[in-house]
C-alpha cells in the first residue's frame, strides 16, 4: 500500500488533471476535518439580517434566519464526506467480496449471486432507499452509509467478477494452484493486489453517488438529522422557507449546489486521471 | 429458450421486491395505526380500542394472524393486480396509481426518445469529425451534466425559467381551468407544463448518450465493410447513416431500457421539484405520510415498469440484430 501510494504521487505529477481533482478533493477533506474548528457556526437567529448578499463578513451571504452561510457549507461537509467515505467503505466491501465469490467460485453460487447482482442493478435505488430509510428510521451518518451501500454495491461487484475471472486464467494463478496454497491465500494475496487500481478508481465514484445519493434524499426529506448537511440546506431553501422565490436569496440556495458540482467535478477528474496513470492502454502516444 | 428464460427471470425479481417490501413494511413501527386509530376515534366519537379494530381490518393489517397467512394473501392480491392499501387516504393504491402513472410515462419516454435521438447523432458526428471543437465541447458538456445531480438541474431549470423568467408554470400537470379531453388547450397546456421536467432530463442524460454513441461508432469505423463501402465509391453521408449509425446503435439499445429505469429512479427527486403529479411525486408525498402501504405499492409498480422495458429490449433485441438470432 505505502509502495502504490509513492507511485501514485510520482504519477500524479505527470498527469495534470488528475492532479487538479487531486487538489480539489483534498481541499474537501482539509474543509471536512479543519473547517469547522477554524470557522465557528453561529446559530444565533437575526431576522434583520436575512438574505445579504455575499461580502468580507459572509463570503456566501446570509440564510434565512440571517446565518453565515459558508459556515454551515463547512459544518455540513463534514457530515457529507463521512457519509461518502463510510458507504464507499461498505459499498466496497460488500461489492469485492460478493464480486469475488462470485468470480472464483463458479456454478450454483456464481449463478445466485449474479442473479441477486442483476436484481440491485434492475430495480432503482431511490424508491428502495426511501421505503428503508423512512421504515428504520436513519438517524445517523453511519445508518444512512448502512442504508446507502445496500443499494449500491451491483455495478463493483460485476466488475470485480469479470476481473476475477479473466485473473485467475493466468499463469501465476495456475502456479499458486499447483502449488498447493490455500483458496483464501490465493484470493487474499494473489488476486486482491491486483485489483487495488481498479478498485481505488470504483471507490471514488461510490463516493461521488454516496453524496449524490445522500443529498438527495436529505433534500427530500428522509432522515434530516443534521442542520447543516447541504441537503438539509436545499430542503430548507427550498420547501421550507421559501428561498427559490427571492430573487435576494439566490445564493443561498446556489451555495449548497455549486459544492455538490465542484466536488464531483473534483472526482471526476481524478478517477479519469488514475484511470489514465493505472491503465497504460489509455495513455495517450508521447 | 432464452425468451422463457428472461420471462422467468423478470417474474423472480417482481417476486423477490414484492416479499422484501412486505417483509420491510412488516417491520414498519406500528405507531402510524395507532395515529391512525386515534384520529378515527376522534372524528366518529368512539373509543380507541374499537377504531384500532377498524384500522386493522380496513388495512388487513391484524398482527393476531400468522405472517404466512397475511403474506399468502396479500401476495395472491396483488397476483390479481390489487397493490395494497394506502395507508393515509384510506383506498386501494390502484386508485391514485392509475392516475399518476400516465403522466411519468409521457414525460419519461418524451425525455428519452429526444435524449437517445439528440445523444446519437451527436456521438455519430463527433466520431467521424474528431479534432473539431465540437468533440471538447460534448466531451466536456458530458463531464458537466456527469457531475450535477439531475435533481439539481431541474432545480436550477426551475428557478431560472419557471420562477424568475416564468416561461414555465412551476406546478401541476396541466392548467386546472381547462377540462381535460383531446382539445387543443388543454392538449398545449400539458406540453407547455411537461417542457422544464422533459428539459431536465434531457438535459441530464444527453451528454452520456453521445459519449456512448462515439465509443461504438469509433469501433465500428474500424471495420472492414466499412473500408469496402468507401472504396465502393459510396456518398459519405450514405456510409454514415446507413453503414456506421445503423450498425454502432445496436449496442445502445440494451442501455435504452437501463436509461428508463435510471430516470424512474429519479422521478421521485424531479417531480417533486417540479410539483409534477406522477409516481414519484406521491412517492415523496408517501414519504411525508409516512404512508409505507403507498411507498410499497409504488415501489412495486415501478419494478414492474422497469423489468417490463428490460424485457421488451432483451427480446425485441435480437430482431434488430440477425448476429444475435444467429447464436441461438
Amino acid at each position: 500500500m505505502g509502495a502504490f501510494l509513492s507511485d501514485l504521487l510520482h504519477a500524479l505529477q505527470g498527469n495534470r488533471r488528475a492532479a487538479v481533482g487531486g487538489l480539489i478533493l483534498a481541499g474537501y477533506l482539509l474543509a471536512a476535518l479543519l473547517g469547522p474548528a477554524l470557522i465557528p457556526l453561529d446559530p444565533t437567529m437575526k431576522y434583520a439580517e436575512r438574505f445579504r448578499p455575499p461580502s468580507l463578513a459572509h463570503p456566501l451571504g446570509t440564510d434565512y434566519a440571517g446565518r453565515d452561510v459558508l459556515a454551515q457549507i463547512v459544518h455540513g461537509s463534514r457530515d457529507v464526506l463521512a457519509i461518502a467515505v463510510l458507504t464507499a467503505l461498505f459499498t466496497t466491501a460488500m461489492a469485492v467480496g460478493i464480486g469475488a465469490l462470485s468470480g472464483y467460485s463458479g456454478g450454483a453460487l456464481d449463478a445466485l449471486l449474479m442473479l441477486l447482482t442483476n436484481i440491485q442493478l434492475t430495480v432503482p435505488a431511490v424508491p428502495v432507499y426511501l421505503l428503508i430509510g423512512s421504515v428504520f428510521q436513519v438517524r445517523d451518518p453511519l445508518g444512512f452509509a448502512a442504508l446507502i451501500s445496500l443499494w449500491m454495491w451491483g455495478p463493483l461487484a460485476r466488475a470485480v467478477r469479470s476481473q476475477i475471472l479473466s485473473l485467475k486464467e493466468r499463469e501465476f494463478i495456475e502456479a499458486a494452484r499447483v502449488l498447493g496454497l490455500g483458496t483464501s491465500h490465493i484470493l487474499l494475496r494473489e488476486l486482491f493486489p491486483n485489483l487495488t487500481p481498479f478498485v481505488v478508481i470504483h471507490f471514488i465514484r461510490i463516493m461521488r453517488d454516496a453524496i449524490t445519493a445522500s443529498v438527495g434524499l436529505i433534500f427530500l426529506g428522509l432522515a434530516p438529522f443534521s442542520p447543516t448537511n447541504w441537503g438539509t440546506m436545499l430542503n430548507l431553501a427550498v420547501f421550507q422557507t421559501g428561498a427559490i422565490y427571492i430573487p435576494n436569496a439566490l445564493h443561498y440556495v446556489l451555495a449548497p449546489m455549486a459544492v455538490i458540482v465542484l466536488f464531483q467535478l473534483g472526482a471526476i477528474f481524478f478517477a479519469h486521471g488514475l484511470d489514465e496513470i493505472l491503465n497504460p492502454r489509455l495513455r495517450a502516444p508521447s | 429458450m432464452r425468451g422463457i428464460r428472461r420471462v422467468f427471470l423478470a417474474v423472480f425479481t417482481i417476486w423477490l421486491v414484492a416479499t422484501l417490501t412486505f417483509v420491510v413494511v412488516e417491520r414498519a413501527p406500528g405507531d402510524v395505526f395507532y395515529l391512525m386509530a386515534q384520529e378515527i376515534a376522534q372524528a366518529r366519537g368512539i373509543s380507541i380500542e374499537v377504531a384500532y379494530a377498524q384500522v386493522r381490518s380496513m388495512i388487513g393489517y391484524d398482527p393476531t394472524r400468522p405472517l404466512w397467512d397475511r403474506y399468502w394473501e396479500w401476495l395472491g392480491g396483488l397476483l390479481r393486480g390489487n397493490l395494497g392499501f394506502s395507508y393515509f387516504y384510506r383506498i386501494s393504491v390502484n386508485q391514485i396509481l392509475f392516475q399518476a402513472l400516465p403522466w411519468t410515462v409521457f414525460v419519461l419516454s418524451v425525455a428519452l426518445l429526444l435524449s437517445f435521438g439528440i445523444g446519437v447523432m451527436l456521438g455519430l458526428v463527433i466520431a467521424v469529425r474528431r479534432r473539431t471543437w465540437l468533440d471538447p465541447l460534448i466531451t466536456g458538456y458530458a463531464s458537466l451534466t456527469d457531475a450535477t445531480p439531475d435533481y439539481l438541474t431541474a432545480l436550477l431549470l426551475l428557478i431560472l425559467f419557471a420562477l424568475n423568467l416564468k416561461w414555465f408554470p412551476s406546478k401541476g400537470a396541466y392548467d386546472s381551468s381547462l377540462t381535460p379531453g383531446f382539445n387543443l388547450p388543454f392538449l398545449l397546456s400539458v406540453f407547455h407544463h411537461a417542457t422544464l421536467p422533459i428539459l431536465a432530463y434531457t438535459l441530464e442524460n444527453l451528454g452520456a448518450w453521445a459519449l456512448a454513441m462515439k465509443g461504438s461508432a469509433v469501433s465500428v469505423l474500424g471495420e472492414d465493410f466499412i473500408a469496402f463501402a468507401r472504396a465502393r465509391g459510396l456518398k459519405e453521408r450514405r456510409i454514415l447513416t446507413h453503414y456506421v449509425g445503423r450498425n454502432a446503435i445496436l449496442p445502445l439499445v440494451t442501455g435504452l431500457a437501463l436509461g428508463f429505469g435510471g430516470m424512474f429512479g429519479g422521478s421521485v427527486l424531479i417531480e417533486t421539484v417540479f410539483h409534477y403529479p406522477g409516481i414519484g411525486w406521491f412517492f415523496k408525498f408517501a414519504l411525508d405520510h409516512r404512508d409505507y402501504g403507498m411507498m410499497r405499492g409504488l415501489l412495486i409498480l415501478t419494478t414492474v415498469a422497469i423489468v417490463t422495458a428490460n424485457l421488451i429490449t432483451d427480446l425485441v433485441y435480437p430482431w434488430l440484430d440477425p448476429r444475435i438470432r444467429m447464436e441461438g
